[in-house]
């Protein structure tokens, strides 16, 4: 039997971990996802997970690890948060490259400097072009879920790409919430084993893993590296139904609420997507036509299921908890302006970043940008591209 | 240790072939020889960025006839540590491929990847203890990207990074201890020479049947960056090894043992004065350096003498 467990967002990532018992863990503290490793590692004190459980020096060497434990066809999970996913940058690409299936739990948080713990989506934003999926939860629940079914997207053999499951760092990863746990043997048995084609212990098989290559094969190598990314939606589609078919939980790309019969909507992932549902059940008791898209795949991008969702709107505004120095907006924001060039019809967008470093962001903040989008939706005028939420300027 | 005949390891199979690109005269395809051979166990290979690296590894062909992983530059020890925990966790869980075999996991690094950029991921790895053994292949320079200097290089020599000019006489610091460095922790640690192919082999049988961590030094004489020629390469680690420039010892429970006494007194000039990196050194207003240099090998060898004792 399922039950209801009172967690926070690193312990729900734990308890999913803890269920799927990886061969490895290597993972290395940082805030706010430090404890994501202390429950594993308790885990594998007492005895609960038989894991080869190792705690290197920095993220770099985690990630390292991470890549050598998975070339041995381990499957592998690490978390980390900011820095800690900025010092593994290098890796990142390496891990995607030589097509490893690696899962990692990030809790969202900023860069420095200045140095900051909290929560905002500058870490996982910038490596949106790492080659790895991006995940993101809106609550604890999601976290657990996706962690389940990240396993089963990252090792298909049609996909054999890493898999980065978010979640906002204090805001989801140290706020306790009822979470729905499954039995350990359905988990298990949703996850199964990974079953690599190709294993550098294999001693009887040797394989040369990570060679150098030229001019002459290094474009058709990254190229096939795609093809992991355009078999994802297929993949995270299937494994979404079979979750929904096991544990009753419904996942998508994008979850679309209150859209039937909006003419306004948010974009935006993450914890603020439930900020956001308070908002919009507000407003639509009010009778405005209201509605929000919450992107819960953000890597592979879901450009097909985003023109779908916007293209009849009158204004849609999307939300960054990201910054994109020099370029138009943020890196949501570009990527749904540049998804609905192909529409024929297409809203008038705004963009927002909001919440850096933490920084609130409350229910009559997003109210404020519903209604600057009833005025854009009523006289067809814009205004700025892009503003800033609750900052003082 | 029982006897090791040359004629029995040639009759063994390489795991290291032919059809490697590096350079004629380089010292690491000897070094590959023994170590690859005094393993009684399969060899999983983690390799870092460097000369070997890309020397025998150039898509779609490979020198390696056992598995090999290469990740990036300055993590093959944490790469081979993952390798050891996927052993372990897949040995344990009875996932192993081909059943529950005996594997040893050897990362490879030259002295960059190994002395610098690689030492955090190096250290962090012996410390945890994993079952690996790390080969550093010091030919004590970046060589792979055209020699410039590490903290292996040699004082003196001149590097592209540390060149011989009119003002800077080339690499002004002494090298990096590393061998000291890994048997701090306590570890066994060894220094070993291509010119020296019993006590390299020996070093190396040890190091893999050791259930735990262990790192051998390797002096890779580089014809290419040492600017000498190319069939001088084994002498020249001679010569190193007999002037006392680079002693043969290891570190085993925390005792120095010197493994070779040269017998007769032989100046350091000697081993520089064949390698174009020193030859400013050669000019009269430079001799003091070369002064320097034998008086700090002399340092050396006198406080190794002394761990010895302990």
């Amino acid at each position: 039997m399922s039950e209801i467990k009172i967690l926070n967002g690193n312990a729900a990532i734990a308890w999913a971990v803890k269920q799927i018992n990886p061969d490895v863990v290597a993972a290395y503290p940082i805030t706010p996802s430090t404890s994501i490793v202390e429950h594993i590692a308790k885990y594998v004190a007492d005895g609960v997970m038989t894991t080869e459980f190792v705690t290197p020096e920095s993220e770099h060497s985690a990630m390292s690890m991470c890549v050598g434990a998975s070339t041995g066809g381990a499957r592998v999970f690490t978390a980390t948060a900011s820095q800690g996913l900025a010092l593994m940058f290098e890796i990142l690409y390496i891990a995607a490259s030589l097509r490893l299936p690696i899962v990692a739990g990030i809790a969202n948080r900023s860069l420095s400097a200045p140095i900051n713990i909290h929560g905002d989506h500058s870490d996982v934003m910038a490596g949106r072009d790492t080659g790895w999926i991006q995940i993101h939860s809106e609550n604890s629940q999601e976290a657990y879920d996706n962690i389940i079914q990240a396993f089963r997207i990252g090792e298909h053999k049609d996909v054999s790409t890493p898999v980065m499951v978010t979640m906002d760092g204090f805001i989801l990863s140290h706020a306790l919430q009822d979470v729905v746990v499954e039995e350990d043997e359905k988990v298990k048995n949703f996850v199964g084993e990974r079953d690599p084609l190709y294993t550098a212990l294999d001693v009887d098989h040797p394989i040369t893993v990570g060679p150098i290559d030229f001019t002459d094969y290094y474009f058709e190598h990254k190229r096939s590296q795609m093809v992991g990314m355009e078999n994802a939606p297929r993949v995270i589609k299937e494994v979404g139904e079979e979750f929904k078919k096991e544990f009753g939980r419904e996942y998508g790309f994008i979850e679309l609420y209150k859209m039937e019969d909006a003419e306004i909507a948010i974009v935006v992932l993450g914890s603020t997507a439930g900020t956001t549902k308070i908002v919009v059940d507000e407003l639509r008791n009010k009778g405005k036509k209201v509605g929000l898209v919450k992107m819960r795949v953000y890597r592979p991008f879901p450009s097909r299921e985003i023109v779908d969702a916007l293209s009849n709107l009158k204004a849609v505004a999307i939300l960054d908890r990201a910054m994109s120095p020099g370029a138009l907006g943020g890196p949501l924001f570009t990527d749904v302006r540049s998804s609905l060039y192909e529409s024929d019809k297409k809203p008038i967008l705004v963009n927002y970043i909001y919440g850096l470093g933490g920084r609130d962001i409350a229910p009559k903040h997003i109210e404020e940008v519903y209604s600057r989008l009833e005025k854009i939706a009523a006289t067809g005028k814009r205004g700025e591209l892009l503003s800033y939420i609750n900052l003082r300027e | 240790m029982a006897k090791v005949r040359l004629r029995d390891l040639a009759a063994m199979e390489d795991k290291f072939v032919f059809g490697h690109g590096l350079c004629p005269g380089c010292g690491v395809p000897i070094m590959l020889k023994m170590v690859l051979r005094a393993s009684d166990y399969p060899l999983v290979v983690a390799n870092a960025t460097g000369c070997l690296e890309v020397c025998s590894s150039g898509f779609p062909y490979t020198a390696w006839k056992t598995p090999w992983v290469h990740n990036a530059f300055e993590n093959a020890a944490a790469t081979a540590a993952g390798l050891e925990a996927a052993y372990k966790a897949l040995k344990k869980r009875g996932r192993l491929p081909g059943g529950d075999k005996k594997i040893k996991i050897i990362a490879f690094g030259g002295d960059g990847g190994t002395y610098d950029i690689g030492l955090q991921a190096l250290s962090g790895a012996m410390e945890r203890g994993h079952d690996i053994v790390y080969i550093c292949y010091d030919n004590q320079s970046y060589a792979n990207t055209g020699g410039q200097r590490s903290g292996a290089t040699p004082y003196g020599a001149s590097a592209t990074t540390s060149p011989a000019g009119k003002k800077i006489k080339g690499k002004l610091q002494w090298r990096k201890n590393l061998t000291e460095i890994m048997a701090a922790h306590d570890i066994y640690a060894a220094q070993a020479s291509v010119s020296h192919w019993k006590d390299l082999y020996s070093k190396a049988k040890k190091a893999i049947e050791i259930d735990g961590p262990a790192f051998i030094n390797v002096l890779i004489p580089c014809p290419t960056e040492w600017k000498t020629k190319t069939e001088d390469g084994v002498r020249l680690a001679k010569l190193a090894v007999d002037t006392k420039v680079w002693p043969l010892y290891e570190v085993e429970g925390g005792k120095h043992k010197i493994n070779y006494y040269p017998k007769k007194e032989i100046p350091v000039e000697e081993w520089l004065k064949p390698q174009g990196r020193f030859a400013h050194m050669f000019r009269e207003e430079n001799s003091w350096m070369i002064e320097e240099y034998q008086k700090k090998v002399n340092e050396d060898w006198e406080r190794l003498v002394k761990l010895t004792k302990l």
